[in-house]
């Protein structure tokens, strides 16, 4: 594990890529293998093309516990000794790099398309047969009283596409398998090809719902790569900006739930007081999902001191309006029968698969960025990590009321006392030949950036992951032993991000 | 009885970024503060694509449907919602049109679960290869007479994305628009004027 630790590697902070240790595969396996047995996390695992028709595999390791990162590559052919059957968190990321690079890992468990669509970082000179989009083998349970359920892509509710096949006893789940890709739009490729100006808007467009969260993940990267350090002012902006953005979702998510076990006060409350935080966002950035806030070397926008004593009024009144309902909400016997026990995600399988944010959160896992690898102002003002202990839906309910009441506390005490001088300063080129990884807590959890530079200081490799892509397995493995009219209420439960999983 | 003014209640920050001034592509704008200036004007939605493409920054806004359509979904119009590869952002805003505060369902129209029942889709999304089959099927399931309304940038022209290989131009393209509403993606009140001028209810605009 020395060796993963000996570049230094740590949230934003960015090494040369020749410091990078290159393993043969099988200790490159090894490595991450033992490092995630010894308490480590996978936060990244991807391929890049290397010279000669060869792809080089990049794993980035998460020390939680002492803020630090590890890093450790091989280069492979077309096919290398798969890493899940020892390693349950490589599953998606091996499945990702399978398809973006063309090369197989052999031994993997559920080698399946993951977001169907062509190889598209296959090394020059490699040429790999197009399969076709549509093909999936899916999963079935054989048996007279087995049903088979699809739903999707096209949902009954205005909701972003997905597919889910269940294998149904009668009303109970036995199986269910989530087909993604529908929301493939190309963006990594697109943040590898498109000059800085457009690639800030492609990535404040990966999940439209988190522009902040990968907005700063994007400016984050280039920022660390371009040695530019933003100021105390411009970190507060987009610290408030991010807990806006968090408290946006977070109170839409209980409207959504309480909606879904027709609890309709309740939904009709929160679903205004979630425009009231976004109509903040557009306050602030004229955008009330903070589009063109977030830039490279800080924030494009300021904050007046009306403004900023306009917004803490503002939320100084949510807070207010907010505590009742929510004590409605949680305090209604019907509701808590809905929600109690449903769709449990027991603490091990967070563990074994890597789940992060309030989904973990929910089962007694502390895992925050803010907390764990923190960046800009949340390295002098702590929040509270929000933790509860069922794992149900009602656990992932509660984390995200604490997490409401802490981020409106945190938001309202930075507005207090913004640090003076100037909100962004220039970012300029990057540095040639290096890796970042910068990495966020966005409102799903742990965004992680993942940027390489060649030697004429472009971008040569962005991998992005979303929380979602870590997450969408927990809603997999939850929903077994439920019932199915149940789904909709523990898929809003967990509320991934279908574009944010895809890219 | 008195009716509300027109622009009643629409109140918007001062950095708000509606309708562009001077020449522009509605359409392939995203709105970023970098592409161009912006008044406060947050009604923008036309009839056609051409009309998005303005060289003095007025924008010929959308017209009522003929009186056969109007006297068919005038006062009761369904729409099913089809994501063809978007980052949620329209969605979002189409979600928020239903709630307590722009309530739709007063104007009697509604969101439904079936393209059986509905009287028209609603397109969000740059029209991705893996979203385009389906998105063709849920039309066609759509029984006639049946309308089309593309609501944000990407589903006009591909918005950010424009130029992936995964991507197409919009759903333009692919199916007859008869709503185009621009924006990154468009507020509420943006969809609801145009939702509104459509159907020929000039409860909040000014009478045509």
């Amino acid at each position: 594990m020395s060796t993963l630790r000996e570049p230094g590697l740590r949230n934003r902070r960015a090494i040369p890529w020749a410091r990078v240790p290159v393993e043969p595969v099988e200790q490159f396996g090894q490595s991450v293998t033992e490092a995630v047995a010894g308490g480590w996390r996978v936060a990244s695992l991807f391929g890049t093309p290397e010279g000669g028709g060869r792809t080089r595999l990049v794993a980035i390791l998460a020390d939680d516990a002492e803020g630090q990162l590890g890093v450790t590559s091989a280069v492979v052919g077309d096919r290398y000794p798969s890493l899940t059957p020892a390693c349950s968190q490589a599953h998606g990321f091996e499945r990702e790099l399978a398809e973006q690079c063309g090369v197989v890992p052999e031994g993997h468990p559920s080698l399946k398309p993951l977001r169907r669509h062509p190889p598209d970082h296959l090394p020059p000179g490699r040429h790999v047969e197009v399969s076709d989009r549509e093909a999936y083998p899916f999963f079935q349970i054989a048996g007279d009283e087995v049903h088979e359920v699809a739903v999707g892509p096209v949902h009954a509710g205005i909701i972003e596409p997905g597919h889910f096949r269940f294998q149904a006893h009668g009303e109970q789940v036995l199986s269910l398998e989530i087909v993604l890709g529908y929301q493939h739009r190309g963006v990594e490729g697109l943040l590898e090809r498109v000059g800085r100006d457009r690639a800030v808007l492609v990535a404040e467009s990966i999940a439209g719902d988190t522009v902040i969260g990968h907005g700063g993940g994007y400016c984050g990267a280039l920022e660390a790569l371009a040695g530019t350090r933003t100021t105390p002012r411009g970190q507060t902006i987009r610290a408030i900006a991010l807990e806006l953005e968090r408290l946006a979702n977070h109170i839409g998510d209980l409207g959504a739930i309480a909606g879904d076990v027709a609890f309709q006060p309740a939904a009709a409350y929160l679903g205004r007081m979630r425009g009231e935080c976004l109509n903040l966002l557009m306050t602030l950035s004229g955008n009330r999902y903070g589009r063109g806030l977030v830039r490279p070397g800080g924030a494009a926008f300021d904050l007046t001191p009306a403004m900023a004593g306009e917004m803490r009024d503002r939320l100084q009144r949510l807070s207010e309006e907010l505590d009742p309902v929510l004590t409605l909400l949680f305090e209604t016997a019907s509701v808590q029968a809905r929600l109690e026990g449903v769709g449990v995600v027991p603490r091990s399988a967070c563990v074994e698969h890597g789940f992060v944010g309030p989904v973990a959160r929910a089962c007694e896992l502390p895992r925050d960025v803010r907390h764990d690898h923190p960046w800009g102002v949340f390295r002098f003002a702590h929040i509270p990590v929000a933790t509860m202990w069922a794992g149900d839906v009602l656990a992932r309910a509660l984390v995200r009321r604490l997490e409401i009441q802490r981020s409106l506390e945190f938001t309202i005490e930075q507005l207090r006392a913004v640090p003076k001088g100037a909100a962004r300063v220039d970012c300029g080129p990057l540095r040639p030949n290096e890796l970042v990884v910068a990495m966020v807590e966005g409102w799903r959890g742990e965004i992680v950036h993942v940027v390489i530079t060649d030697d004429t200081g472009r971008v040569r490799r962005h991998k992005v992951t979303d929380p979602s892509f870590h997450n969408w397995t927990a809603l997999g493995l939850a929903m077994p032993g439920n019932e199915i009219s149940d789904f909709p209420l523990c898929n809003k439960s967990f509320n991934l991000s279908y574009a944010g999983h895809d890219l | 009885m008195r009716f509300p003014p027109a622009d009643a209640g629409a109140d918007f920050p001062e950095r708000f970024r509606g309708r562009p001034v001077g020449s522009l592509d509605l359409g392939a704008c995203l709105f970023s503060p970098e592409e161009a200036a912006y008044s406060r004007d947050y009604r923008m939605a036309t009839s056609t694509r051409d009309a998005l493409v303005t060289t003095t920054g007025e924008v010929e806004l959308a017209r009522a449907l003929d009186e056969r359509a109007r006297k068919l979904f005038r006062r009761s119009l369904r729409l099913r919602s089809v994501v063809a590869g978007s980052c949620n952002g329209c969605e979002a805003e189409l979600v928020a049109l239903g709630n307590v505060v722009f309530d739709l369902s007063r104007f009697g129209v509604q969101f439904v679960a079936s393209p059986r029942h509905a009287d028209g889709i609603v397109v969000t999304g740059a029209v991705n290869r893996n979203m385009r089959r389906a998105l063709e099927l849920t039309y066609e399931a759509v029984p006639p007479p049946k309308l089309v309304i593309a609501v944000g940038a990407c589903a006009i022209s591909g918005g950010p994305f424009a130029g992936s290989p995964e991507v197409g131009t919009g759903v333009g393209d692919v199916l007859p628009v008869d709503l185009w509403v621009p924006g990154c993606p468009p507020h509420p009140l943006t969809m609801l004027d145009g939702l509104l001028r459509l159907l020929g209810n000039d409860t909040f605009t000014e009478p045509s």
